[in-house]
């Protein structure tokens, strides 16, 4: 017995202990992180938050040339009938010289090319452009800082730095669509 | 401040202060704690900011014990406390106005310090602590404008927590985190009541550490010298227990006054609209106290390609790897002289650069393949930038004299600072249209240079005025 502790308490067990505490302290680092990443997590959206991420919108009265706002996430979603003359002009642009390059085709549904569907929110700081082809590019204007987005809304001039973003969204039946 | 256990005397005092040595601390730290004697009335402005902050809190619980955080209820519960709780207006006018009243002292208190070199060696952590305050009191001062859930509530709310997607990879992330939904919403309201409730706590334990870190070495005074010996100081009671009153005194007046007399001539009207996440308001502004920041975050309306940071970075591995040419080409006098002073002694081996070469080439070549940092990234960088700055700042400065009395250069820099900040506080509350975008970026740019290039040469080629024998001696010879 005495011979045992003579040789557990020897200058040479410290690699023992060592090993203990290291052991011992990264158990308490594992714990920590398994407490607290349900209190970081719990500030993410909640299930009922991620429910409601899907809205289903009726288009059919919207004539050619109109824009509707709808909520989608808490956000505006702007859909715009557009006409002949903001596709064409869409289309026309050089797609190299945009600050975020993306031909008109990317931004809209092949065989639905005059309905175009947004996340109404300025790429800059989230203010709500306004629509009515304001601007400069017959399509939307930020009151807030300046920037101006074309009929397809693709960022044109401004401090913005991305397009207006394209929400997932699906057409239900001709005149009806379905978001997020 | 800690005590060694003594031997019990009698009556009550005497039992607790045995087993509490409670006593010996409120005496060490506000009766005889020994004082520079010549401290103005600039020195008043910490003790304010420390009323200030149990000002709000006061009056924060008695509000929150009738406002709902509830983006149904919030609006509709902040005028039900302006209408129909007893004395309701009175505390909610308290504490806005108590906001705005907190960030002018606090700057008063900060300017002080740039003032008097209150962040030189020995209190470069009482000056770290107090930048955190600083930041603490900002976050506080945010996530509080928004309860009330008005148009510049919701929109302020919306604008700041978007800054967050700016950084590349995780932004989005980290801004529906922040938001716990896909929007400025509910959540978000509910967790920024929570956090505007406990952040003034959080701040009460960072002023305790700003107090010991100042009681370490004591204030900073109107000479910038160390205290020589007990002729230069005296006690804290009476002395400045006395003009802290009288403080207080001046303090409060101005305070009722606003309260009393115009509760809203510094808030923003469009606040009492409720917020209506489908309408964004025609201008969106801050409330004063961060319009200098706003307009910092405006100012940078351009892309900065990534090959000039590149060449940069490419120029100062060059400079550290030839010291010496570099040095012969600027000569040793003048400002050219104090620039080349911060030449290493020594060239730097290869070895040592090659990490920080590679690096700058990385970014010559990705920046002439088109990458950038985007404007609105630089933005956000270049407002964290302005605050996180002030933590260099003791190594920035390198005059050896503390006070601005013995530096006539920097004592006219010093209001010009003033200046720009006062300017660019003027740009932050404009629309970004005419001449503000440019004279935002001039301002932005002459803070960052104030702080980067002009005090560290000021520090070399400023010749300072001669410093009196001891804080006394200064006292006694003007009187």
């Amino acid at each position: 017995m005495s011979a045992d502790h003579a040789t557990t308490n020897a200058p040479d067990s410290a690699p023992r202990r060592d090993f203990l505490i290291l052991t011992a302290q990264a158990m308490g680092a594992v714990g920590g992180a398994a407490l607290v990443w349900p209190l970081i997590d719990s500030m993410n959206p909640s299930a009922d938050v991620l429910a409601m991420a899907s809205t289903e919108v009726d288009i059919s009265a919207i004539a050619e040339g109109q824009e509707i706002k709808v909520v989608w996430r808490g956000k505006p979603v702007f859909i715009r009938h557009r006409t002949a003359k903001n596709i064409e002009e869409a289309k026309a642009v050089d797609v190299t010289t945009l600050r975020d390059p993306e031909p008109d085709s990317a931004r809209v549904q092949k065989g639905k090319e005059q309905w175009l569907i947004m996340v109404g929110v300025c790429t800059h700081l989230g203010c709500i452009p306004l629509g009515g082809q304001a601007g400069d590019f017959g399509g939307w204007f930020c009151p807030c800082h300046g920037s101006a987005y074309d009929s397809s809304g693709r960022i044109r001039k401004g401090p913005a730095p991305k397009n207006l973003a394209i929400p997932p969204y699906t057409f239900t039946s001709d005149t009806k669509i379905k978001i997020g | 401040m800690a005590h060694a256990p003594q031997e019990e005397q009698p009556g009550t005092k005497g039992w607790i202060e045995y087993r509490l040595p409670v006593f010996s601390m409120l005496n060490d730290s506000l009766v005889t704690y020994p004082t520079p004697r010549n401290l103005n009335y600039f020195w008043n402005f910490g003790s304010i900011a420390g009323l200030c902050l149990v000002a709000q809190i006061l009056t924060g619980i008695f509000l929150a014990m009738h406002y709902a955080a509830n983006t149904g209820l919030a609006f509709d519960s902040v005028e039900h406390i302006m209408r129909d709780v007893n004395y309701g207006w009175l505390m909610r006018y308290m504490h806005a106005v108590g906001a705005s009243m907190f960030f002018m002292v606090t700057y008063t208190h900060i300017f002080r310090g740039l003032y008097y070199g209150s962040y030189k060696r020995p209190r470069e952590l009482l000056w770290f602590i107090g930048i955190i305050i600083l930041l603490i009191m900002m976050a506080t001062a945010f996530m509080g404008y928004v309860l009330p859930w008005g148009q510049m509530s919701f929109w302020g709310a919306t604008v700041i927590t978007s800054l967050f997607g700016a950084f590349p990879l995780v932004g989005d992330a980290v801004t529906t985190f922040l938001w716990g939904g896909f929007s400025v919403d509910d959540p978000t309201l509910n967790r920024f009541f929570a956090l505007h409730f406990l952040l003034p706590f959080v701040l009460i334990g960072v002023v305790v550490i700003h107090l010991v870190a100042l009681h370490q070495h004591g204030s900073n005074n109107p000479t910038g010298l160390d205290a020589k010996g007990p002729q230069d100081k005296i006690p804290f009671h009476p002395y400045y227990t006395t003009k802290d009153f009288f403080g207080f005194g001046v303090f409060f007046m101005i305070y009722a006054a606003l309260v009393f007399f115009a509760p809203n001539y510094l808030g923003d009207p469009v606040n009492y609209m409720p917020a209506d996440p489908m309408v964004t308001p025609a201008h969106i502004v801050p409330e004063w106290y961060f319009l200098p920041f706003y307009a910092m975050l405006r100012a940078i309306t351009f892309d900065i390609p990534l090959w000039i940071v590149g060449l940069l970075v490419i120029g100062l591995s060059l400079k550290l790897r030839y010291p010496d040419v570099v040095r012969a080409m600027l000569g040793n006098s003048g400002i050219l002289g104090a620039v080349a002073s911060f030449l290493p002694k020594k060239a730097w081996g290869w070895s040592c650069l090659a990490p920080l070469l590679s690096v700058g080439f990385i970014l010559v070549i990705t920046g002439f393949a088109g990458a950038f940092i985007p404007s609105k990234l630089a933005g956000v960088l270049t407002m964290f930038g302005s605050i996180l700055l002030l933590f260099a700042l003791p190594w920035l400065d390198t005059s050896p004299v503390r006070s601005s009395n013995y530096r006539p250069i920097y004592k006219w820099l010093f209001w010009v600072l003033v200046v720009d900040a006062i300017v660019l506080g003027y740009c932050g509350s404009k629309p970004p249209e005419g001449i503000f975008p440019l004279v935002s970026l001039i301002g932005t740019g002459y803070y960052f240079a104030h702080f980067l290039v002009i005090l560290p040469l000021l520090g070399k080629i400023e010749k300072t005025l001669p410093l009196p024998a001891s804080i006394a001696a200064a006292v006694t010879k003007k009187a």
